[in-house]
């Protein structure tokens, strides 16, 4: 299961909820409402929005403290001692140091560029976006990823940076712990 | 509170003001119309239908980002210029000489990317312009940036005229947004919301468009002074910044149209309130705040910012949802509406803007962030918006204004196939984005895998669809447009085509 596969549910699912509320409501338009009615469906207007406001509140709260409590990106300062990978992204290429990596082993890419910006996304043998940060000039940007499988990733540019942007990209051996 | 009937004598458009509406109308909706097909053309090469050059993708691309964001802007400051010059005095050379600068700006621009080879994007981020690897020169650049420049000109002048405007009748431009009335007092119910929503986006996208212009200038003087370099993250903020605030304030223009239009033709009123100030005050600083989503992968960047750009993104949602879309719904609930062209897509609108923003807050989230960024679901959910939800506040408003001339809302049979068309091809196209993204196709690229062409195809069929449609509506908006009268009492006259 790919975070993107969660992330896609969400959407659809908000996305039909929103499509929905507006269909009921199309449904309901066309018919019109005495004064009475009109009152009456006013104040249900009103507790539904005290409703709403009291849903999305809860989803922001608990939303936010969900996804941020344990940050997703690590500290730059440097000092993680873990196994570093320098990565420098130039027009068109990359130089990845060293070019093989190991399962279970937490790595510290240490990402830039040399002349534009360069988008650095880590793509698994699948094809889906496993993790990523910006290569971009004048500094260095750290993220820490551990494989679990080994095989051929791809390192590929998701910044455009002219004509070659599309098919720069690197291959990325993991090799199982022990092997090599 | 806003009058209910459909067309009433303060709104009439006569002499130089309808030769300038339609100036900016017609042209606006044939820009969108060959920026469309330019996107379709990217769309059938990405999907292997149809071959385009790498260089001239890109070029194509540049054309289409820009064009719309501008064409967009454009439209959209006309539905602005329309409501509010009820309310206060705006100079009427100040919105033609927008036009004039757009105009100029749209010259320079489309110079630059079909005779000199531009090809660095709408964003034109810092060092790519200036690094073209012999593709086009960094002079191509800096024509590309004044063109930007001039266009941003032209919007902060119509600005700076409503601003003065607006301040003249309303004190100042806190009055006018209503922050008075945040926590107290009776809120004056002909306080128009055309006013509130105009007072903000002139707030915020001044702002924008100042950090623009400042970024553009910073290029310019790089350009010539290759020695001084930017620093790359400074330039990034500085364009996200203008970039988001320029695009996000053709949705708030364009909104006015549905407040004004919408309980006209639901025959219910629709009260300003307070929830409604609150709404606008706070996406007045949201909007400002929210652009640091941009950089969530720029780890360089201060952490507490990227953790605002996602609390601040999140937060975006409680407007949209609560005030605007809730508030349209209710206008709408048991009205007894009998819908009409200008109806249905205001209506269309509102869920563009609400459905469109679950994907954006998704992505908005650091988290999700990490494996979205720059993929295809950027683009999903920003058509998402933008064709849905802005394209159609402006359609609701052409429609509306070519009814004048019969005091009758277009609703032909023609119209209702165009807008099934529309609706239709629009959600294939957005959802085609969207399920891309989900399968991690990037964004940005000429060339793409063998397995992420499904998804091009599907984006084709639903483009072409729905530029099936928006070519009808642009020759019949353009024709409409042209007839609707230019004088005297609209009731009965007949067709004198152009005015002055
Ligand atoms: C039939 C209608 C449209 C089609 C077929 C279309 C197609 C496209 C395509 C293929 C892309 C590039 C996607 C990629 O990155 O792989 C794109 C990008 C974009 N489109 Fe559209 N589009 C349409 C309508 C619109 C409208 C109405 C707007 C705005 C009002 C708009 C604004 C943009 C912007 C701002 C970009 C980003 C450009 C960039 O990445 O630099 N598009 N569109
Ligand atoms: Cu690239």
């Amino acid at each position: 299961m790919y975070l993107q596969d969660v992330i896609w549910t969400i959407a659809l699912t908000g996305m039909s909820l929103v499509a929905l509320g507006f269909l009921l409501i199309i449904f309901r338009a066309s018919k019109q409402a005495d004064e009475a009615t009109r009152a009456a469906s006013n104040a249900t207007a009103r507790k539904l929005k005290t409703w709403m406001f009291g849903i999305l509140l809860l989803i922001f709260v608990s939303g936010s403290w969900a996804t941020l409590h344990d940050y997703p990106i690590v500290f730059q300062d440097g000092s993680s001692g873990q196994q570093a990978v320098t990565v420098v992204g130039r027009m068109w290429s990359w130089d990845v140091i060293p070019d093989t990596i190991r399962t279970g082993v937490p790595i510290e890419f240490q990402v830039t560029s040399e002349d534009v910006n360069h988008g650095f996304a880590i793509y698994d043998p699948n094809g889906r976006i496993l993790s990523q940060t910006q290569a971009m000039p004048g500094y260095t940007n750290r993220l820490h990823y551990t494989f679990s499988q080994p095989g051929t990733y791809t390192i590929q540019c998701l910044e455009f940076c002219g004509m070659g942007h599309a098919p720069m990209s690197y291959p990325l051996e993991v090799v199982a712990k022990g092997g090599m | 509170m806003a009058s209910l009937t459909l067309y009433p004598e303060d709104e009439r458009l006569v002499g130089a003001s309808r030769v300038a509406f339609n100036l900016y109308m017609i042209t606006a909706i044939g820009l969108f119309v060959i920026l469309m097909i330019i996107g379709l053309t990217m769309r059938l090469s990405q999907a292997m239908w149809f071959e385009v050059q790498v260089d001239l993708f890109y070029k194509l691309l540049s054309m289409h980002g820009t064009g719309m964001v501008g064409t967009a802007a454009l439209s959209t400051t006309a539905v602005m210029w329309y409501f509010l010059r009820k309310y206060v005095n705006l100079h009427l050379w100040a919105f033609i000489t927008n036009y004039v600068l757009f105009m100029l700006g749209a010259v320079c621009i489309i110079v630059a990317i079909f005779i000199g080879d531009y090809g660095a994007l709408w964003t034109f981020l810092y060092p790519l312009p200036v690094n073209g690897m012999g593709l086009w020169s960094s002079y191509t650049a800096a024509l590309f940036m004044a063109g930007n420049l001039l266009i941003g000109v032209g919007s902060l002048l119509f600005y700076f005229d409503a601003a003065a405007a607006i301040i003249k009748k309303h004190g100042n431009l806190g009055r006018a947004l209503g922050v008075q009335w945040l926590f107290k007092g009776t809120i004056d119910p002909n306080h128009p919301k055309a006013v509130v929503a105009s007072t903000m986006v002139i707030i915020a996208n001044s702002l924008g468009i100042l950090a623009g212009a400042v970024v553009l200038v910073m290029s310019l003087i790089n350009v010539f002074y290759p020695d001084m370099h930017l620093d790359a993250l400074l330039a990034k903020n500085l364009t996200y910044w203008f970039g988001h605030m320029y695009i996000n304030a053709t949705i708030y223009m364009g909104v006015i149209a549905v407040y004004e239009l919408l309980p006209r033709y639901t025959g219910k009123p629709y009260a300003i309130s307070r929830p409604f100030i609150w709404s606008w005050s706070a996406s007045t600083l949201f909007v400002i705040i929210v652009y640091p989503h941009h950089l969530m992968m720029d780890f360089a960047q201060p952490q507490w910012l990227t953790i605002m750009g996602q609390v601040i993104s999140w937060s975006a949602g409680f407007p949209v949802f609560l005030v605007t879309t809730f508030g349209a719904l209710q206008n709408l609930h048991r009205s007894g509406i009998k819908w009409k062209t200008p109806s249905r897509f205001m209506i269309l609108s509102l869920f563009g803007w609400a459905a469109g923003i679950v994907p954006a807050i998704l992505d908005g989230t650091v988290r999700n962030n990490l494996v979205m960024h720059n993929t295809q679901w950027v683009p999903g959910h920003f058509h998402f918006y933008l064709v849905l939800g802005v394209l159609s506040m402006v359609l609701a408003l052409m429609f509306h204004v070519t009814g004048s001339r019969t005091q009758t809302p277009p609703n032909s049979s023609a119209d209702k196939i165009g807008f099934s068309f529309y609706l239709i091809g629009g959600l294939v196209f957005v959802l085609a984005f969207l399920a891309a993204g989900h399968m991690s196709v990037a964004r940005r690229m000429a060339t793409h895998l063998e397995q992420w062409i499904p998804t091009d195809k599907m984006g084709s069929i639903g483009a072409t669809i729905l530029i099936l449609g928006m070519i009808y509506f642009a020759v019949r908006i353009s024709i409409g447009l042209l007839r609707s009268p230019s004088s005297s009492q609209a009731t009965g006259a007949s067709s004198s085509s152009s005015s002055q």
